[in-house]
């Protein structure tokens, strides 16, 4: 195995009072997916906001075995966040939001921005049609794009996605995911967390299930596609077959 | 009596004057989120009318119904408004008033009305300083005393609601918008008392004190107390003014020199304070004062004693809603009969909270009808659907974290009680209370809460928050129950105690519907189920039937095929 | 009234409208990118507009020796926060050590150099009354900034008095010709005040429209989670922010200083009425807020022709319906 990118140990993290996560521990590896999987109001969420600083947190996140820091700083050092929400700027057209990913390389030269661009084009040629249209006309899937293209103009070395395939449908779900694994075989490490665990499953590397804010399962991902468990939680098909 | 020199006297006198007006901007804005920067203006209508009517009661009378009025007509523009809408309003308000003291003839203007006679009850005078400011601690513990009734009743659980919990508020059968007016115009009448009482005290008035300064004044003393708390309305008051009075008396001794130095002084603290302690400092001395026990009352009736007829409770058809361009439900046709469960199942994102809201009166549809027991009711606000037999829980819990686990229950018996807001405050509620609160610990021992009726609602796990919301809506007594992912967050043993709940609800006649995606929690509980995918029902039909069909698998467990 | 009388007044009315319009949209900016209503936004115009009379006058202004001391507490603040950068040196250090210089060398007494020095003096009063009284509340409820708002403003208002006193001061107009157009003789004044509001809403929109560092003010105000997952610092966002609106009072003050004399507690009214604009903007939308700030002007004036002590009550009374109308819309516009 290549060397840990991301190592996360006994993390706890919450709201207020209100404890979610209850100490979780997991790696991501450099090149790899790894994909996090469980039904709503597992922590899912809750863990990517912890990883990315957005909550407080308690235990070890680390990144190439240096502590992780704030927000800002987990940005600069090449991790990036799409969230479930997307976390678009609605009123702005897809050229800005795009420029405005590539903001913590903002001092680099201009043609590494156009190359990043050209990049995400080739990727998403939808929004290059649409790069004068205001964030908040696109489609869902256009959305999902944008967020992912925002993302990578930042040109990360991971990438943590927060239900990619939220109300997507099927065709745009194996679209997006086609190319989350085109750009794993560009070197990106990816960190995903599912509901629809059988498409983040078919991708990743290797899976967790994540549920009532604890990990209850790892292995490759294959293995945990065809665990009896997994299929009788998440995939609701169990008691057929 | 005569311990205190003379100073220090009046100083009480105008803490308790300051206290009264407090106290009725802690139940306007900290609890009910409406900030008013325009109090003043309040106590300067009822002063007028005291000095204009000198004799005392035809006075207080005359402030009273002035003010009253004067509230009741902003009441129907700001009980809408939100955050700073209605902050900019108040701050209008306080401005035009102002303008007007200072400019209609009638009152003087800036030369003021002097000679008001000190007041009298019966025969006994209070020209004494001690005896006025004996008379408006009086009414400071008087006000005190109704405010607190008020905010252990039924009434002042919904006013919690206002700041920020309206939507919710509203589908528990609670009519926000009359409840915020009558809240303002209380808060106006409490204002109107001090500007009474104030003008005997002073026996001189003139439009300074009752300037946007002021308002803001009163708003500090509120924010330093402690927002929600009238025992910090009152320390709010007691502080603010004895400060002020200090500084005015020894900033310019300390730098020797005369002008605003005691203002910034005092807003220099403000904002320090502010910065360090944004909650106010009443909850910082009042550690967790033990709240009253409530009673307890005669055990709790079943929820509903005649059984529901036979028939259908709920027929959706050609539903459809647009935002914008998207489509979020597109020509959603089905019903449920009561007695029976139905699942709504489908992946994020496919509308089934959308179709929630519009059932529940949240949202209006673009097209389509919905039919509650026979009658329709599209466009019909939350609350009276509510009224119908409706109760529902929320994807997104909407609980008040701050309270406690029986009063958020104890909201959705709200529509079982009558007593309003004079009762309330009268303490003429107390049986109708005890009815109430143990309605909702009927409903709480029925999921299995009852061990946690004091704990705050948000320092429960999420899952158990979920819980807290089911019996909030079992307390409505509802016919049709409209779950919104009830199981998720809960563990196994729990979701089976859920499962079991809701069959014994089925067996009562209760029709429910619910969104899930735990499929085994679903597939064992549901009667039928009904697929939506993209806003379109795409199956329904018997668990077995639904899950064996080609297209859900495509859509729903993410592209089998 | 004659027509001759009503442009007349229209003129003044389109005069103030323009100054409310700045102010309104300082407080749209600072808004929508920290939540803050900036409220003490008119106190810093009224110290503009006095620190550069002091300096017309051949003084020295209180505000510069304030600056240099708040400047220097920042700084402080900074270093014992490890947080020290070039920038924080250049706006801490560097920049007022510069302007006490060019304070104590420069020719003050000119009227233009005067007027710069001045809204350069109070322009970072916006920076850093985000570093010392809204940053360390950044996550405060509204209501609890906006109280911090208002208290502020009784601090700045006290800090006018302390420094100035409390007599109204006036500037030199930028100039005094002016134009006959038939009969209506008008001001070079008002028209070099409108022109410089149309430049600077110009300016404006070049900023957010096409820089990096504006679109990611727009950014921050748009979606604050977007703007902190691409690397936008919030705190210097806020700052920024405050820098604008600060800026924008200052020049108003300069502007609005040589049609009326300002006080210490001028201000606060003044930036009220640019409120008032803002809101009838919906604290969104800059042609709105246009609207609603010329509106304001020309109520206002014509207010002042009819009944002079009603002005103010016609201008505030005037806002009660709008936001009931404001309300209802927002209503229908479906609001969950």
């Amino acid at each position: 195995m290549t060397g840990k990118l991301l190592t996360v140990a006994g993390l706890r993290a919450g709201y207020g009072s209100v404890a979610v996560l209850q100490g979780v521990s997991l790696d991501v590896a450099a090149g790899q997916i790894v994909a996090i999987v469980g039904p709503n109001g597992a922590g899912k969420t809750t863990l990517m906001s912890a990883i990315m600083g957005l909550l407080p947190r308690q235990g070890e996140v680390r990144l190439d075995a240096a502590a992780a820091g704030s927000t800002a700083a987990m940005v600069a050092a090449g991790v990036v966040l799409v969230p479930e929400t997307r976390a678009l700027f609605a009123d702005m057209s897809v050229a800005d939001n795009l420029l405005l990913g590539a903001y913590p390389r903002r001092r680099a030269a201009r043609t590494d921005r156009d190359a990043a661009r050209a990049d995400v084009f080739a990727l998403f040629p939808r929004l290059a049609e649409r790069r004068h249209q205001h964030a908040a006309t696109l489609s869902g899937g256009e959305r999902q794009m944008l967020a992912l293209g925002r993302a990578l103009m930042a040109r990360p070395r991971l990438l943590l996605l927060d239900e990619p395939s939220l109300g997507l449908a099927p065709r745009i779900v194996r679209d997006i995911f086609r190319v989350l694994a085109d750009l794993r075989t560009r070197g990106l490490s990816i960190l995903l967390v599912e509901q629809n665990a059988r498409a983040a499953l078919d991708i990743a590397d290797y899976g967790y299930v994540l549920e009532l804010g604890e990990i209850v399962l790892e292995g490759p991902s294959a293995e945990l596609a065809h665990d009896a468990r997994v299929i009788a939680t998440y995939l609701g098909t169990g008691r057929q077959t | 009596m005569t311990l205190l020199p003379a100073y220090d006297i009046t100083l009480a006198g105008y803490a308790g004057l300051a206290a009264i007006v407090a106290i009725g901007l802690t139940l306007l804005t900290g609890v009910s989120g409406q900030t008013s920067f325009g109090q003043a203006s309040f106590v300067g209508i009822a002063a007028y009318a005291a000095a204009l009517l000198p004799d005392g009661p035809s006075g207080l009378l005359a402030g009273l119904a002035l003010t009253g009025a004067a509230a009741w007509l902003l009441g129907l523009i700001t009980a809408r408004l939100s955050g700073h809408f209605l902050a900019l309003c108040s701050v209008a308000w306080g401005i035009s008033f102002y303008a007007l003291f200072g400019t209609l003839p009638l009152l003087h203007g800036f030369n003021g009305i002097g000679g008001i006679p000190p007041l009298r009850l019966g025969p006994l005078s209070l020209a004494a300083p001690a005896a006025n400011v004996a008379l408006i601690w009086l009414v400071v513990g008087l006000a005190l005393l109704a405010s607190r009734n008020l905010l252990t009743s039924r009434t002042g659980r919904a006013m919690r609601t206002l700041a920020g919990a309206r939507a919710m508020a509203e589908s528990m059968g609670i009519d926000t918008v009359r409840l915020a007016r009558a809240v303002f115009v209380l808060a106006a009448l409490l204002a109107a008392v001090s500007g009474f009482l104030f003008a005997h005290f002073q026996r001189f008035i003139s439009p300074t004190p009752f300037s946007l300064t002021a308002s803001i004044e009163y708003l500090f003393m509120v924010i330093l107390g402690g927002a929600a708390h009238l025992g910090g309305a009152v320390l709010g008051a007691v502080l603010v003014t004895v400060l002020r009075e200090e500084l005015t008396d020894w900033v310019p001794r300390l730098t020797g020199a005369t002008g605003n130095y005691e203002a910034m002084a005092f807003s220099l603290a403000v904002i320090l304070f502010l910065q360090r302690a944004p909650r106010g400092l009443w909850p910082r001395l009042a550690r967790r004062a033990a709240r009253p026990k409530p009673r307890r009352a005669a055990p709790a009736q079943p929820a509903r004693e005649c059984p529901i007829a036979d028939g259908v409770a709920l027929e959706i058809e050609g539903l459809r809603k647009h935002f914008g361009g998207l489509a979020a439900n597109q020509d959603v046709s089905f019903s449920i009969r009561t007695g029976e469960i139905v699942a709504l199942i489908g992946p994020n994102g496919a509308g089934k909270s959308t179709l929630f809201d519009i059932v529940s009166g949240q949202l209006a549809p673009t097209a389509g009808t919905v039919r509650l027991f026979g009658r329709a009711v599209v466009r019909l606000p939350a609350r009276r659907i509510a009224a119908l037999g409706l109760a529902r829980t929320f994807q997104h819990v909407k609980l008040l974290a701050d309270e406690s686990v029986r009063d958020n229950i104890a909201l959705g018996a709200h529509l079982a009680g009558r007593a309003g807001m004079l009762r309330a405050l009268l303490r003429l509620d107390r049986a109708e209370e005890a009815r109430l609160l143990a309605a909702a610990e009927a409903a709480a021992a029925r999921v299995g809460l009852d061990d946690m009726l004091d704990m705050k609602a948000g320092a429960l796990p999420l899952g158990r928050q979920r819980i807290v919301e089911i019996a909030r809506a079992l307390c409505l007594a509802p016919r049709l129950l409209l779950l919104d992912e009830p199981a998720a967050g809960l563990r196994l043993q729990e979701k089976q105690q859920l499962a079991a709940l809701l069959r014994q609800l089925r067996g009562e006649g209760m029709a429910v519907l619910l969104v899930e995606h735990d499929m085994g929690f679903v597939m064992d509980l549901a009667d039928r189920v009904v697929v939506m995918d993209f806003g379109q029902k795409i199956a329904e039909g018997a668990p077995a039937v639904v899950q064996a069909d080609p297209a859900v698998l495509e859509a729903y467990l993410g592209g089998v095929a | 009234m004659t027509p001759f009388v009503f442009l007349a007044l229209l003129q003044d009315g389109l005069t103030s409208g323009a100054i409310y319009l700045l102010l309104a949209m300082g407080l749209l900016i600072v808004f929508s990118v920290t939540r803050v209503i900036f409220v003490p936004q008119g106190d810093l115009l009224a110290l503009a507009t006095l620190t550069v009379a002091q300096l017309q006058a051949g003084g020295v202004p209180g505000t510069l020796w304030l600056l240099d001391a708040l400047a220097l507490a920042a700084l402080l603040g900074e270093i014992a926060g490890g947080r020290t950068t070039r920038r924080t040196l250049a706006a801490w250090l560097i920049y007022p050590a510069a302007l006490t210089a060019a304070c104590w060398f420069g020719p003050r007494t000119d009227p233009w150099f005067a007027m710069l020095l001045g809204i350069a003096i109070v322009t970072p009063f916006g920076p850093l009354a985000w570093r010392f009284v809204f940053r360390p509340a950044a996550d405060a409820s509204l209501l609890a900034l906006l109280i911090l708002a208002m208290a502020l403003h009784f601090v700045l208002a006290g800090v006018g008095m302390v420094l100035f006193g409390p007599d109204g001061a006036s500037v030199a107009p930028l100039t005094s010709a002016t134009l006959m157009a038939g009969p209506l003789a008008i001001s070079g004044q008002s028209l070099a005040v409108v022109a410089i509001c149309a430049a600077l809403v110009g300016g404006l929109r070049w900023f957010f429209g096409a820089t990096l560092t504006g679109k990611a003010l727009r950014a921050t105000a748009s979606d604050r989670l977007g703007a902190r997952l691409v690397g936008i610092d919030a705190a210097e966002s806020g700052a920024r922010a405050f820098a604008l609106a600060a800026f924008v009072a200052a020049l108003s003050g300069v502007l609005i200083g040589a049609v009326t004399p300002i006080a210490y507690d001028t201000g606060f009214e003044i930036g009220l009425k640019g409120f008032v604009a803002a809101i009838i903007g919906g604290l969104a939308s800059y042609p709105a807020a246009a609207a609603g700030a010329v509106l304001v002007g020309v109520l206002e004036s014509l207010g002042s022709f009819w009944a002079s002590a009603w002005r103010d009550v016609i201008v505030f009374a005037l806002l009660i319906p709008v936001l009931a109308w404001l309300s209802l819309r927002q209503r229908a516009a479906g609001e969950p």
